[in-house]
């Protein structure tokens, strides 16, 4: 191939990548811009500091602060609930199994088939045992069937970074004459928990943004959920009965951007704390 | 065949990963406190061998390790044998540098720690003790309670066989201990195990064979899983029996 051939594929190349950067924060740009543009005139001390007034949905006063609080539970506590599920079983497939085990590629493809199944499936399916059990939607059942949402999501987020832990470590901590334990969360959980806090992260986000899983299970109200038995309202939902609501339709967006906001809260918490937690890491 | 003085022997070890053979009928004595070496070409079951004397093997599945090796008279692959506590009396130390995500204090109590807590004038003791066996007290004095991932590679590589004699061990495991370092750090490390050979028996898998000659008292030439000739390093490197021996140390082939 000659050289001039040769730097037009380059070029080519070059040109898609960056046409590619470009598109993606178009549509970054233009999600932000939609919500903040018809969510503006919505946006208020109000929205985030008051509960809903009755009548809310038919052009009442008030703001959406049970579902702002309710989202945080659902969230926080589903993400909680799944880390206690997750860390162990990452653990487990990757340092106690032995290496190419049939049981782990078993669960890290049950894992992937999970995460490709839609939420309202897990609601529907947790509708079924609250059916059987005769409870109602409630906080409870919200954060146990968004912890199912997010278990395969943390899971194969952690397995990735355990999986990069060197096996060359692991040896060593073994030659010290360590036990499986000790090298499980006295070594590895060290070494990893930077990337833990991204999956914990990911986990939170496809958690928290949930819309139609906490429909089926987690009901709704006005009010804050004083013990999970109670229903309760999260942003997802309160977006979904504003925007449907004549009249409403700007809070609806405003709802959309504070849940925008939590998120990149999140996401710049979880930046700054990986970088805290990652002295050990090793730069050459 | 018998070396006289020998804590570590390997018997008829034969070991396969999923049916295909990496060491075929490994018999060998290993002589205590010297340095023995292990060289051969890529592929010829020198890793496979040194880590079997740990038993770092069964971290895989379909590995199948028949024969025995023994540490003071003890099967290590027999029923009922405490692994950890075989594993204490290795020191092993790795290609690349493996420090622990903590701090260069940290990293040689870990071994001490593992059982119980020594108390702390105990533990500071161990710990300045084996970073002076190893040449790095000096460097690091200021600097104990830093992040071990900070040091220079040498560095690391030093710490991580403080950390490894820590232990106690009576046996030091090197896999190509100095591959990734710099020719000043690797002559440091080289210096180290001349200096230790007198407390404990090295046990060096190398592919340089310009090293082997620098450190080896005895010599152990595998080629494809199987030991073709072992003996004095003089004798090895001298007056080999074996032409395919003669051919690996003149350089025919690596």
């Amino acid at each position: 191939m000659s050289l001039r051939a040769r730097k037009m594929k380059e070029g080519a190349a070059v040109a898609v990548m960056i046409g590619a950067v470009g598109a993606f924060f178009l549509l970054f740009a233009s999600i932000v811009a939609a919500i903040l543009v018809r969510g503006a005139s919505g946006l208020s001390l109000d929205l985030v500091t008051k509960l809903p007034e009755s009548g809310l949905y038919l052009g009442g006063g008030g703001g959406v602060l049970n579902a702002i609080v309710g989202s945080l539970m659902v969230g926080l506590g589903a993400t909680a609930l799944a880390l206690s599920v997750s860390l162990p079983l990452v653990l487990f497939i990757n340092l106690y199994l032995p290496k190419g085990a049939r049981l782990a590629e078993a669960v890290r493809f049950s894992l992937d088939v999970l995460w490709g199944v839609p939420s309202i499936v897990y609601g529907a399916c947790g509708v079924a045992v609250m059916l059987a059990v005769g409870m109602r939607g409630s906080l409870l059942a919200a954060v146990v069937v968004v912890a199912l949402i997010e278990v395969p999501i943390l899971s194969r987020a952690c397995d990735e970074v355990v999986r990069l832990v060197p096996r060359e470590l692991e040896e060593a901590v073994l030659s010290l004459g360590a036990g499986k334990r000790t090298l499980a969360f006295r070594v590895v959980l060290r070494a990893v928990l930077p990337g833990l806090v991204t999956a914990a992260l990911l986990a939170f986000g496809r958690g928290i943004g949930d819309a139609a899983a906490v429909m089926l299970v987690a009901g709704y109200q006005d009010g804050i959920p004083a013990n999970p038995l109670e229903p309760v309202a999260t942003l997802p939902l309160a977006i979904f009965y504003l925007v449907s609501t004549p009249g409403a339709q700007a809070r609806g967006y405003a709802a959309g951007l504070v849940l925008v906001l939590i998120i990149v809260f999140f996401s710049l918490f979880s930046r700054l704390l990986g970088k805290k937690l990652s002295p050990h890491r090793i730069d050459h | 065949m018998r070396a006289d003085g020998s804590h570590l022997q390997v018997s008829n070890l034969t070991v396969r990963y999923g049916g295909h053979t990496v060491l075929s009928d490994v018999s060998i004595d290993i002589p205590d406190l010297k340095i023995t070496a292990i060289i051969g070409p890529s592929g010829s079951g020198k890793t496979t061998l040194l880590k079997s004397f740990n038993r770092l093997l069964e971290l895989d599945t379909n590995v199948e390790v028949t024969g025995e090796v023994r540490i003071d008279g003890e099967n290590i692959y027999g029923p009922g044998v405490e692994v950890t506590h075989l594993r204490k009396k290795m020191g092993l130390l790795a290609q690349k540098p493996t420090v622990l995500p903590m701090s260069i204090y940290d990293n040689v109590a870990f071994g001490p720690r593992l059982n119980g807590r020594p108390p702390r004038e105990r533990l500071d003791e161990i710990v300045r003790t084996h970073l002076v066996a190893v040449g790095l007290w000096s460097e690091v004095k200021d600097r104990l309670h830093k992040p071990a991932a900070k040091l220079s590679v040498g560095q690391q590589q030093r710490l991580c066989l403080a950390r490894g004699l820590a232990v106690e061990p009576e046996v030091i495991l090197g896999d190509e201990p100095t591959s990734a370092l710099d020719p000043r750090s690797s002559r440091t490390i080289e210096e180290r195990f001349l200096a230790l050979k007198s407390r404990y028996t090295i046990i060096l898998v190398t592919h340089i064979l310009r090293q082997a000659r620098r450190l080896a008292d005895y010599v152990v030439f595998l080629y494809d899983g199987r030991i073709v000739e072992h003996g004095p390093a003089e004798e090895v490197f001298g007056a080999p029996r074996e032409r395919v021996t003669r051919e690996y140390i003149e350089g025919v082939f690596s």
